[in-house]
């Protein structure tokens, strides 16, 4: 099985963990989560130079970031499928003394997570320190970020922006998960991100587009990202997801970002997704 | 003591002493970093920038994502120094400091200029007056509010050894520089400053000056003060609390913050559980600043050498 064969696997799995574990739970956010499961995938499982043992700093190695913490089931899922924890740990998701909190959090040091994000708009500004700390240590890896769309919403994101684009911090890749959807709604309707592609440029950026649900262009388009970078230019990918792909009755639509499924709805996701390492 | 502590000559700001703290440790801790909000000149960051511009990382009038990069370099092994106002170090940035480093365990020292009243002519709109008591409520955060120049540098060199994050407030105006060199800083750990057998005064921040004044007007009249200086709000020293009110039996609290949420408040709640006293809170009571002057502030806000006093007295005939 090639690696391209190989990666498509994992992220089915990964997506049958992702709505898995907000069926047990009852609770989360499956619609995003499956969105950006090739992401995760193509980052943990091929372009993320990452060690098996977690160490806070990250010296030495690609860090990643996730700021619209909501979609904690995918990173969840991508950590232990990478080997950070235990699959097994999947089942606790949501539940009382779980490392596995509603939102990414360091507080129960789950292996993998750096800071805890849920409130939006923090995390590119974190990954951002954490690129700086990586020239002041003259480590030349990478760190990445991945933001919401409407997350784009947050005032800080726009500091941020400014602040890497002033500083050159050329070191950090940014994806926006630009599904075009939010809890409310469309952005269009919640509230109009305008031409993103445009903002993004004139804030000193080097940006490019992706398709977020095709394992091939997601791997390309993540390796065309790392050579743009060390170039004096902060880089952002927006790439283009459909919120819950995977399961039909989720996909292109607000209203499974943030409900799960009942007992016939799981049964009918799961048909949809091959199990390819075996379910937690 | 209290003569010798009164006797002091020299004004200096508490700012003062921050950035001299600073300056010391770019020569002394490598790991040591800062940031700051535009506001390098008033938190007397220049010194560190100008020797360690490499470790300097300014980041204009954003101080929301200035929260954030400081989690970032501290998750990188630095230790960041954030700069800038107390009102843009807490109010406006609060969740950032909630979710990113407090929550996130982050060693990021948040170091806060320019708080209370004698900020002076600028008035209300950055006379910060809520800080602490915002800040307090975070799980884990350490938060200092030292009384003058020499407490404020000896602060400064001592978070950075602290791991953890932690708030360090201090102030714009000169003020007299009266802390004994030869007494230690450790953060914690309260400091008796005038022994007494009447009362138990416990001042922070500015308002220690002002509580050694009163109870140097009050020994002329036979009363006696133990002055404590309380410079780390959280965690608070009980034993040295608990001690002085088990002899004393009366309690004042002094400092340039709301009575809402401040020391006397964290005192009051210690002593409600471990020791019920009589008790006067010294603070400002449920108002905003204006501008003016520092001392005309203080005296118009409640924070005079005269509201300590008055204080003191009617808590002895409680």
């Amino acid at each position: 099985m090639d690696n391209l064969e190989k990666l498509k696997k994992t992220a089915s799995q990964i997506r049958r963990d992702i709505v898995r574990m907000v069926y047990h739970a009852q609770s989360g956010h499956p619609g995003g989560s499956l969105g950006c499961a090739d992401f995760f995938t193509a980052l943990y499982f091929s372009e993320l130079k990452h060690k098996p043992e977690f160490n806070m700093k990250g010296a030495n190695e690609d860090v990643f970031i996730l700021s619209n913490g909501h979609i904690s089931p995918v990173f969840y899922a991508s950590l232990a499928r990478s080997g950070y924890f235990d699959v097994k740990e999947l089942n606790t998701f949501r539940s009382i003394d779980s490392r596995l909190q509603g939102h990414p959090a360091t507080h129960e040091e789950l292996p993998g997570v750096r800071v805890a994000t849920g409130s939006l708009g923090q995390g590119l500004s974190v990954a951002i320190g954490i690129a700086l700390s990586k020239k002041l240590a003259e480590d030349d890896r990478y760190v990445y970020a991945l933001t919401g769309d409407g997350e784009l919403q947050e005032g800080q994101i726009w500091e941020a922006l400014m602040f890497a684009a002033h500083h050159q911090v050329d070191n950090l890749i940014v994806t926006v998960d630009w599904n075009g959807q939010q809890i409310d709604g469309p952005n269009e309707e919640v509230m109009s991100l305008g031409d993103l592609e445009a903002k993004w440029k004139s804030f000193g950026w080097e940006v490019m587009q992706m398709e977020g649900n095709d394992m091939e262009a997601v791997l390309t388009g993540l390796r065309n990202a790392k050579s743009k970078t060390k170039k004096g230019k902060p880089v952002v990918i927006l790439m283009r997801t459909d919120m819950g792909f995977g399961v039909d009755f989720m996909q292109g639509t607000h209203k499974w970002h943030g409900i799960a499924p009942n007992d016939e709805q799981i049964k009918e996701a799961l048909s949809q997704l091959e199990e390819t390492l075996g379910d937690f | 003591m209290l003569k010798e502590l009164l006797g002091a000559k020299d004004k200096k700001a508490t700012r003062d002493g921050f950035g001299d703290g600073l300056f010391e440790l770019g020569q002394t801790n490598d790991k040591v970093v800062a940031l700051c909000a535009d506001l390098a000149g008033s938190l007397k960051m220049n010194k560190f920038i100008d020797t360690y511009p490499q470790r300097f990382f300014q980041c204009g009038v954003a101080e929301a994502n200035m929260m954030g990069v400081a989690a970032g370099l501290a998750t990188g092994g630095y230790i960041p120094f954030t700069g800038t106002f107390a009102n843009f170090s807490t109010g406006r940035v609060f969740d950032q400091i909630r979710q990113s480093i407090a929550y996130s365990g982050k060693n990021v020292k948040i170091c806060a200029s320019h708080a209370g009243v004698t900020l002076g002519e600028d008035g209300a709109t950055h006379q910060i007056l809520e800080d602490m008591g915002m800040i307090k409520m975070l799980p884990g955060l350490t938060v200092i509010n030292p009384c003058d120049y020499r407490q404020t540098k000896a602060a400064t060199l001592a978070i950075a050894e602290h791991h953890g994050p932690v708030y360090l407030r201090f102030g714009r105006p000169g003020w007299p520089v009266f802390m004994p060199e030869n007494i230690p800083f450790e953060i914690g750990k309260g400091i008796l400053l005038n022994e007494g057998t009447d009362v138990s005064v416990f001042a922070t921040g500015h308002m220690v000056w002002q509580s050694l004044q009163a109870a140097d007007q009050l020994s002329k009249a036979g009363i006696s003060c133990e002055v404590i200086n309380i410079h780390t709000i959280k965690p608070l020293d009980d034993a040295i609390i608990l001690d002085s009110v088990s002899k004393t039996g009366r309690v004042v609290t002094a400092e340039e913050h709301q009575i809402s949420g401040g020391l006397g408040e964290s005192i009051a709640s210690l002593l409600a559980r471990k020791s019920p006293s009589p008790m006067e809170l010294v603070g400002v009571d449920d108002s905003f600043g204006e501008s003016g002057k520092p001392a005309e502030l203080m005296n118009k806000y409640g924070l005079g050498v005269s509201d300590v006093v008055a204080a003191i007295k009617k808590v002895l005939e409680r």
